[in-house]
């Protein structure tokens, strides 16, 4: 009884102590949280560790610190991945794989949700922090308090999947948890609540970064710099952050339902009482497509910016790419019935959503144009970044190729849910996303951290991404022709899809060998820091205003704030020989915000408050409640939040 | 940090409830949706005390009208007449919250809850997510008049005193459309 | 085999059809596009100092034109194309044959198996179907919990089965044979193995069969049905020999509001079950 008040639902048997994987993996995690600990204790940084990072509110640190969750996270859904491709290689005929069907399902769970939430959103909101300000001329965004806040929330969102594999179970419902199956009918256990918390967290914190990019960058661009003469990535930024503001409420509405129907047995999604399930997959999707349009237009923003660059060349048709970019961010929001053509609206509603998804493949087709004919006519230089570009475009229109085919619903009838799907998602997010993250992460290192990475080691690991991919995707897509669904764990011999899931299994496996190559490259490149150091700045010849700072930028970023009068104004201004930056004689007093702790605490608090949610522990949901709303209300009485940087005669 | 610092931030307020405008328009999309579902149970006509609604409504409205006036006071520089209009607004929001939690109470004890059915789910969520956002504005009410206490009206307390308004504001509107749909059009 | 591209059913083999047109015309624009990124890497590389340089250019409206036009005249082709295919090929528009009578099976989605009722012929069956070629089947379908799938690939789409609710699905075997059914959406722990069997054969093997089911000592009743509705993972295929018509009715009723509110009923021409 005494038990049931102190720990609610939690008890030793959470652990899956019989589980060999699980425990190995945690044991994995364990090491590697100790030996990150003893690190700290050993070389003594505990002090760095909570003066320069935890509380800080500096862009360029918060942007940092997403990047190495998104990395951290992407081997952790890469692993995922490759447990998955080496089950359904092995499981064939009488052989059931080394995975039985309710761990099978939570790993494809985990591999979606870690991948989208905790990978993609991370790393994108990591490359927007470093660079977002420094191409519009600012000292910071908006509101750093809310920045700080809003990565540490999605550090106990990925924080709380990982404790997940150790404490509990996670959710084995797919990576969007349709009820009534994640109804607790169906989904008795804590999963599904994991599942739910650590997406209401984390979406709590990117609905502030979205808010914060958005006033960012209608209010903090430096003098000249009007809306059409903002560099290509700040638009796509835009649009994307105002996609968050749109569409993350949705989400929230919608994950809190269902968790009202768990917690509180009420009845909005349950398959009795009146609940409709449609309603979670119409809303769910609403969100859900404007999502992966978030996670593309930046990425689209890069290419840009690289294909310019490596071009040596403007950025063809510029205006008409801001346009494109403005008409996907509206249509985004009247496509999201492709997901579920199967779910039988009839065929006039299934035509229009049809025709909508294939009217917004018109402005993206017209980007891949652009970014050609900024090639044509330049002097091209094949660095990795470029690499990632020219993967991209070659890789990605295969990607929009087959989702225009299955927005005509007679297809989507034959090849929804099956493997044609998954091929067509991965070669969108992969070709798209993925290689302009990983080519953004290259091309933006040296203005983070002062050194180049090592091209030779980054041109092997694009290889064996983009080789990997397709030997992944291929066999996936004909397994998807031969009739294999979705998230299966086994399936017959007499399918003939044995020998094509093994190539797949061996192709996620080059793409493994393309990230061990990163991991490399990263160290190599470390130590290596002062060969590779970027002493002027401008490392590739950049066009646009970060490159006219020093590497690693300074706290303030700029010392004067620049004035623009045309796009690419780094550009511009090289051009004409004034590529001298900050020089001034006078003592400048620079206004900054000062670093919190606040960020931090309201993090651990709501982590603690979202734990104790899944075991049904009730005071420690009111304890991580109280102890976020007493920082909240603690912090609000600082009124002195910032101060004063004295610039003494900087050359 | 810049120097158009105070536009900034209220624009900043401005897109955060533009955001919440797409949750509650969300949760007014799931009650149309399901507000018929009643699986066999009594209707939601049959169970609103249009007159009580009413006067709670009204205690909102007027608390609307007494901000107000505290932001004309915060103009004028009086820091008495913006305390003593902010705790008028206080204590007619915390009048319109105890009646909510009364009706929310009554309905549950004769047996309508929030688990009856989908419709009593969506009403309850519904008009609850309006109260839980009253309830966080009430706090948020007392620090200020705390802070109002300790700081008087500095530009930090202006400002917050601007979102504030705008909050409450944003929140009466709301308001307006529950009572609508939910009570009038539910009572037809 | 490719099966998905394999059609033996009139639904299927349109929809094969409609699959490979739209393949090629999207393939007119990929590969173009594929060969020109590649053309123009190597043309305009910062080695080959033959090819002009012109990093001034950054616009031209006669190309955007041309690069406006050629998607929009795609997707207004394949516009087309979807609106007449989404009505033709819609699930629920029974598929006429004159001189055929259109044979109902009612499907249910249990955790994890088919249960097939044969409403006209009082015969019940667990993940197996026989029909006879050529006749228009007509497919009532809904679930007992999560959502699954119902798909026969190889002769028509899929619709989804969705609890409380009925969706439909008309469909017509073009030739004899044996095809495979699956679920075609997640729904736990045993989905991996929620596969049936269909078979297509003449009029006359299906009455026999008809009547070898009416032989089977299982019936299906409230009890059977109940424990039927129990998980299970790999059922066998089973008959029953008789069925009450009311056990399709009864497994959407008990979770649609019970009397009148039929708000659920995912049905767009209402149907009298007989």
């Amino acid at each position: 009884m005494l038990q049931k008040l102190l720990l609610g639902n939690l008890t030793l048997e959470a652990i899956p102590l019989h589980n060999p994987i699980i425990m190995g993996a945690g044991l994995f995690m364990g090491l590697i949280m100790l030996a990150v600990i003893g690190s700290l204790f050993y070389f003594k940084k505990w002090t760095w560790l909570w003066r320069d990072w935890l509380t800080s509110v500096d862009h360029k640190k918060i942007g940092i610190m997403y990047i190495i969750l998104a990395l951290i996270m992407l081997v952790r859904g890469l692993i995922d991945a490759m447990m998955m491709r080496l089950q359904q290689a092995l499981a064939v005929g009488d052989a059931t794989g080394y995975l039985p069907p309710e761990h099978y399902n939570q790993i494809f769970t985990a591999h979606g949700v870690i991948m989208i939430f905790f990978m993609a959103m991370p790393f994108m909101f990591g490359l927007i922090n470093i660079v977002l300000p420094l191409q519009i001329g600012a000292r910071d965004v908006a509101f750093p308090f809310l920045n700080s806040l809003s990565l540490w929330l999605a550090v106990v969102g990925a924080s709380l999947i990982n404790l997940s594999l150790i404490v509990g179970d996670f959710a084995a419902t797919g990576w969007l948890a349709y009820p009534p199956l994640s109804e607790l009918a169906y989904s008795p256990g804590v999963g599904v609540d994991y599942y739910i918390w650590a997406l209401q967290i984390s979406g709590v914190g990117t609905l502030l970064s979205g808010i914060n990019f958005v006033v960012t960058i209608f209010k903090m661009r430096c003098p000249g710099m009007t809306l059409m003469k903002m560099p290509i990535f700040t638009w796509t930024v835009l649009c994307a952050m105002i996609l968050v503001v749109l569409a993350f409420p949705v989400l929230t509405v919608t994950l809190g339902m269902l968790f009202l129907d768990r917690y509180f047995d009420m009845h909005f999604f349950t398959a009795d009482l009146g609940g409709n399930a449609m309603v979670y997959i119409n809303m769910i999707w609403i969100w859900g497509h404007p999502e992966v349009y978030i996670l593309i237009l930046p990425a689209f923003g890069i290419y840009s910016e690289v294909v310019a660059t490596f071009s040596k060349k403007y950025l063809f048709g510029y205006a008409t790419m801001v346009w494109a970019t403005a008409s996907i961010t509206v249509l985004s929001f009247i496509v999201w019935l492709h997901h579920f053509f199967t779910m039988g609206s009839g065929p006039d509603v299934n035509a229009f959503f049809g025709i909508a998804t294939m009217v917004i493949a018109i402005p993206t087709g017209v980007k891949v144009f652009n970014w050609l004919f900024t090639m044509y006519k330049g002097r091209i230089t094949f660095t990795t970044p470029m690499l990632w570009t020219i993967g991209f475009i070659t890789t990605f229109v295969f990607g929009g190729m087959t989702g225009v085919m299955m927005a005509v619903p007679a297809i989507d009838f034959q090849m929804h849910n099956s493997l044609f799907l998954i091929a067509h998602f991965h070669n969108a997010i992969i070709g798209g996303v993925v290689f302009g993250y990983l080519g953004g992460f290259t091309y933006w290192f040296p203005k983070a951290f002062g050194f180049k990475l090592n091209e030779t080691l980054g041109k092997c690991a694009f290889w064996c991404w983009i080789v990997g991919f397709y030997t992944a995707f291929l066999p996936i897509y004909i397994v998807g022709l031969m009739g294999m669904t979705r998230r299966i764990s086994h399936y017959d011999a007499a399918t003939g899809w044995h020998p094509y899931l093994v190539v797949a299994a061996i192709g996620a496996g080059i793409i493994t060998c393309g990230v061990i190559f990163q991991i490399l490259q990263l160290v190599i490149s470390f130590k290596n820091r002062e060969k590779y150091r970027d002493l002027t700045g401008d490392p590739w010849g950049g066009r646009t205003l970060e490159w006219s700072i020093p590497s690693p930028a300074p706290l303030y970023n700029f010392a004067t704030i620049p004035a623009v009068d045309s796009r690419d104004a780094f550009w511009v201004a090289k051009q004409r020989g004034h590529h001298d930056k900050q020089t001034s004689n006078q003592t400048l007093e620079i206004h900054m915000p000062k670093n919190t702790s606040a960020g931090f605490i309201i993090g651990m608090c709501s982590a603690v408050f979202g734990f104790a949610f899944v075991w049904h522990i009730t005071w420690l949901v009111l304890a991580g409640l109280v102890g976020m709303i007493a920082t909240i209300i603690v912090r609000s009485f600082d009124m002195h939040t910032d101060y004063y940087l004295t610039l003494e005669n900087e050359g | 940090m810049s120097n158009n610092s105070d536009t900034m931030d209220v624009f900043g307020f401005w897109i955060y409830i533009l955001s919440d405008c797409v949750l509650f328009a969300t949760i007014f999309a799931v009650y149309a949706a399901l507000n018929a579902n009643m699986y066999g149970g009594v209707g939601l006509k049959g169970l609103f005390d249009l007159s009580y609604v009413l006067t709670e409504t009204s205690a909102l409205l007027i608390s609307s009208f007494t901000c107000g006036l505290a932001i004309m006071a915060m103009y004028k520089n009086n820091l008495k007449q913006v305390m003593l209009w902010l705790m008028a607004t206080f204590l007619l929001g915390f009048a319109f919250i105890g009646m909510e939690i009364n009706e929310f109470i009554n309905l549950t004890a004769e047996g309508h809850s929030w688990q009856t059915n989908a419709s009593l789910s969506s009403f309850f969520t519904l008009v609850g997510t309006h109260g839980l956002h009253v309830l966080i504005g009430l706090l948020w009410m007392a620090v200020i008049i705390l802070q109002l206490l300790i700081f008087e009206l500095t530009p930090v307390l202006r400002r917050r005193l601007t979102y504030f308004a705008l909050f409450w504001a944003f929140l009466d509107i709301i308001w307006i459309f529950v009572y609508i749909i939910v009570y009038l059009m539910g009572a037809i | 085999m490719l099966t998905l591209l394999d059609p033996k059913g009139m639904i299927a083999a349109d929809e094969t059809h409609i699959f490979i047109v739209s393949a090629v015309l999207m393939l007119l624009v990929v590969i173009p596009v594929v060969m020109m990124t590649l053309a123009f890497a190597w043309r305009y590389r910062e080695g080959n100092i033959k090819a002009d340089y012109a990093p001034e250019w950054s616009h031209s409206t006669i190309l955007e034109v041309i690069w406006w036009s050629i998607p929009c005249v795609i997707v207004v082709i394949l516009g087309v194309m979807t609106w007449t295919s989404s009505h033709r090929l819609d699930p629920y528009k029974p598929l006429a044959i004159s001189g055929q009578k259109t044979i109902t099976i009612q499907a249910i989605a249990l955790q994890w198996k088919w249960l097939f009722i044969y409403p006209e012929q009082h015969i019940a069956t667990v993940n197996y179907i026989e029909i006879p070629t050529g006749a228009p089947v007509q497919f009532l379908i809904t679930s007992e919990g999560p959502m699954n799938s119902f798909q026969i690939q190889q002769l028509a789409g899929q619709i989804y089965a969705m609890a409380g609710m009925q969706t439909k699905l008309h469909l017509i075997a073009n030739e004899p044979g044996t095809y495979k059914g699956i679920s075609a959406n997640f729904s736990g722990e045993g989905f991996s193995d929620m596969t049936f069997q269909v078979r297509a054969t003449s009029q006359e093997q299906f009455n026999q069969w008809v009547k070898t089911v009416k032989q089977s000592p299982n019936k299906l009743t409230t009890e059977s049905y109940d424990k039927l509705s129990q998980r299970s993972i790999k059922d066998p295929v089973r008959y029953y020999s008789s069925t009450t018509n009311d056990v399709f009715v009864a497994v959407m009723m008990k979770n649609m509001t019970p009397g009148k509110d039929l708000s659920n009923l995912c049905d767009r021409n209402i149907l009298k079950v007989g």
